[in-house]
């Protein structure tokens, strides 16, 4: 960040972020993509060409053609409309699982800042253990173990992904703890809860919006490296990690199966991942760039 | 730092994997179903004998004290699904190949992606320093499950030059190697240039500039020590993830290792074959992040004073 403007109007630090995200090239591009790619998903019944489980078994696997832009699976299946309503599923376990992971991440987080001593102590400890623990494995065994439902993989994937939110938030916590503001509304006799919320909590906003950014590519990642082993969603239901399996073991004779969801999926984890990026400049400018 | 290694090794990571033992067991032991109820008609009678034979029928608190005590013994017990193996001698079959594939990306990670850094920083800003970052993040963007089938598709269908899978010759280990390698080459390469960066600032550069030294001698001699700490950092976890991140490369290329086991173990409810694998994975990344933290005192002596 080297341009330094000399501020002749005042503008609020929001606005401020704003118009640095704004100027932000790859990732306003990257959130124009996005958005066009989940509001697609979302209407996918509105504007699918074909309906999701559609066969036309005598079709078979074909290539592009007018009828079907990106061709059509083994059973004769629309490629593109199954993308659709895969991206569905995707971005609901993306954004689900991310909620979630929030909302542990941050109370845990919150919890253990304001009580410091040996209830932090305690507490962070039991993060570093998870820490340890490969959550990969986690994962698995829950969904091997207690069935393979979407909603389970929302909590089984939430409940690994909240470790460096709480850590985040703790360390955020503890350094506003004993700010002249929060000592204020101390003195005020106010609840706890009530200055965690009202005041701790919209002060650290910035970093908890742009850590959640980032949770959602990594989420929607281990979905669909579930999916993958066979794990996640389960069929007919059908998400991108889903359709990549199906083209990987259909590649040798049809390449754009696997070609056209493995880009599909590694460009929308590129612009969550360039969004997350950009807002982190936008809103924090001296976090640097990793 | 004595102090320091003995409180790790003597409290905390026996304390670290008896956490990870008991939520193991409780979860893999409370879901319905067990090791035998998937195979086809097996009369109730030999069922309730199996189970009996390996302690099945006993009160589950029981079956916990029993298992724990064996095992602080070292003894992982019996597998189920491999009648008349240990889960011991499955896991020292299956783990040399898991490290040896896991040691190859590793390598490839380090010799790609600490160059790439060290280089995009001391030319910060120009075309190459651009390349290094759009060519790493999609390295990171491109998941494994995608990289490894596309490699397939190019060097192995297409062109021919390499094996599709198996792990018998060297050919075999190319492409899972390079492909588990490349996403920690990307996030080594970022980390390198990031923390080159705040390095190249300081001080102890500017005299070694001033001192006349070549711009080769003062990267790789006076910037390379200080910038690899987030690197060392971040190697704890990374080889977390190269062991258990081969699960999808151990898949997609038939490779025999120790992550396809474990995978097929919590599909067949092999319950002393799950315990044993994550077990096993556990104190591996324990000893590699203590590994990891006393790398990181040696490097910076600042470090040792604080623990």
């Amino acid at each position: 960040m080297s341009r330094t403007t000399v501020a002749t109007v005042h503008t609020s630090p929001l606005r401020e972020s704003v118009r640095r995200f704004l100027h932000n090239r790859a990732a306003v591009t990257s959130g124009v993509f996005l958005l066009i790619i989940i509001i697609a998903s979302v209407a996918a019944p509105l504007i699918a060409p074909y309906s999701y489980a559609e066969q036309v078994l005598s079709l078979g696997a074909s290539f592009s053609s007018v009828q079907h832009p990106l061709g059509t699976d083994l059973l004769g299946r629309d490629l593109l409309t199954r993308l659709l309503y895969g991206g569905r599923i995707s971005f609901a376990v993306g954004l689900c699982a991310t909620f979630v992971s929030v909302v542990i991440g941050v109370c845990w987080g919150a919890i253990a800042g304001w009580a410091g001593g040996k209830t932090d102590a305690v507490m962070m400890r039991i993060v570093d253990i998870l820490y340890a623990f490969p959550f990969t494995i986690f994962v698995i065994i829950l969904m091997v173990f207690l069935g393979r439902s979407l909603l389970l993989l929302f909590a089984a994937i939430g409940t690994v992904e909240w470790l460096t939110m709480a850590r985040i938030v703790r360390g955020q916590v503890r350094t506003l703890r004993h700010s002249e503001y929060v000592e204020a509304a101390v003195g005020l006799g106010l609840s706890r809860f009530t200055i965690i919320v009202r005041h701790i909590l919209p002060n650290i906003a910035g970093p908890i919006i742009i850590y959640a950014t980032l949770t959602v590519p990594s989420v929607m990642l281990l979905e669909a490296f579930l999916s993958f082993l066979g794990l996640g969603v389960q069929p007919p239901a059908s998400s991108w990690g889903i359709l990549i399996r199906e083209g990987a073991e259909s590649m040798e004779g049809y390449p754009w199966l696997l070609v056209y969801p493995g880009v599909l999926f590694s460009a929308t984890l590129f612009s969550l991942n360039f969004i997350g990026d950009g807002l982190r400049d936008a809103i924090d400018p001296r976090a640097g760039k990793r | 730092m004595m102090r320091f290694l003995a409180r790790r090794i003597l409290i905390e990571m026996p304390l670290s994997l008896l956490v990870i033992f008991t939520i193991t067991f409780f979860i893999i032991r409370c879901a319905p179903g067990g090791p035998f109820s998937s195979e086809k008609n097996v009369p109730p009678q030999v069922l309730r004998e199996l189970n009996r034979h390996y302690g099945l029928d006993k009160p589950l608190p029981v079956q916990y004290v029993t298992y724990l005590v064996s095992v602080v013994k070292g003894d992982l017990g019996p597998s189920f699904k491999y009648p008349g193996r240990n889960v011991s001698d499955l896991i020292a079959a299956a783990f040399p190949v898991s490290l040896e594939l896991g040691v190859y990306a590793l390598f490839i990670a380090l010799a790609i992606g600490i160059p790439a850094g060290l280089f995009a920083a001391s030319r910060a800003g120009t075309w190459f320093d651009y390349l290094v970052m759009a060519v790493s993040m999609g390295g990171i963007c491109i998941p494994a499950f995608v990289l490894g089938p596309l490699l397939v598709l190019v060097f192995a269908l297409l062109l021919g030059w390499l094996p599709v899978s198996g792990w018998m010759t060297p050919a075999d280990r190319i492409l899972p190697s390079v492909t588990l390698g490349v996403v920690y080459a990307a996030y080594i390469a970022r980390l390198t240039r990031g923390s080159t960066l705040e390095v190249l600032v300081q001080e102890y550069i500017r005299t070694a500039r001033a001192k006349g030294l070549r711009e080769g001698a003062i990267l790789f001699r006076h910037a390379l020590r200080g910038a690899l700490m987030p690197v060392i950092s971040f190697l704890g976890p990374a080889a977390a993830g190269l062991v258990t991140g081969s699960f999808v490369i151990e898949t997609i290329f038939a490779v025999p290792g120790l992550g396809r086991f474990f995978v097929t173990a919590a599909f067949n409810r092999d319950y002393t074959m799950i315990m044993g694998t994550v077990l096993f994975y556990v104190v591996i990344i324990l000893v590699f992040n203590m590994l990891v933290d006393v790398g990181m005192a040696f490097l910076d002596p600042r470090l040792r004073t604080r623990t």
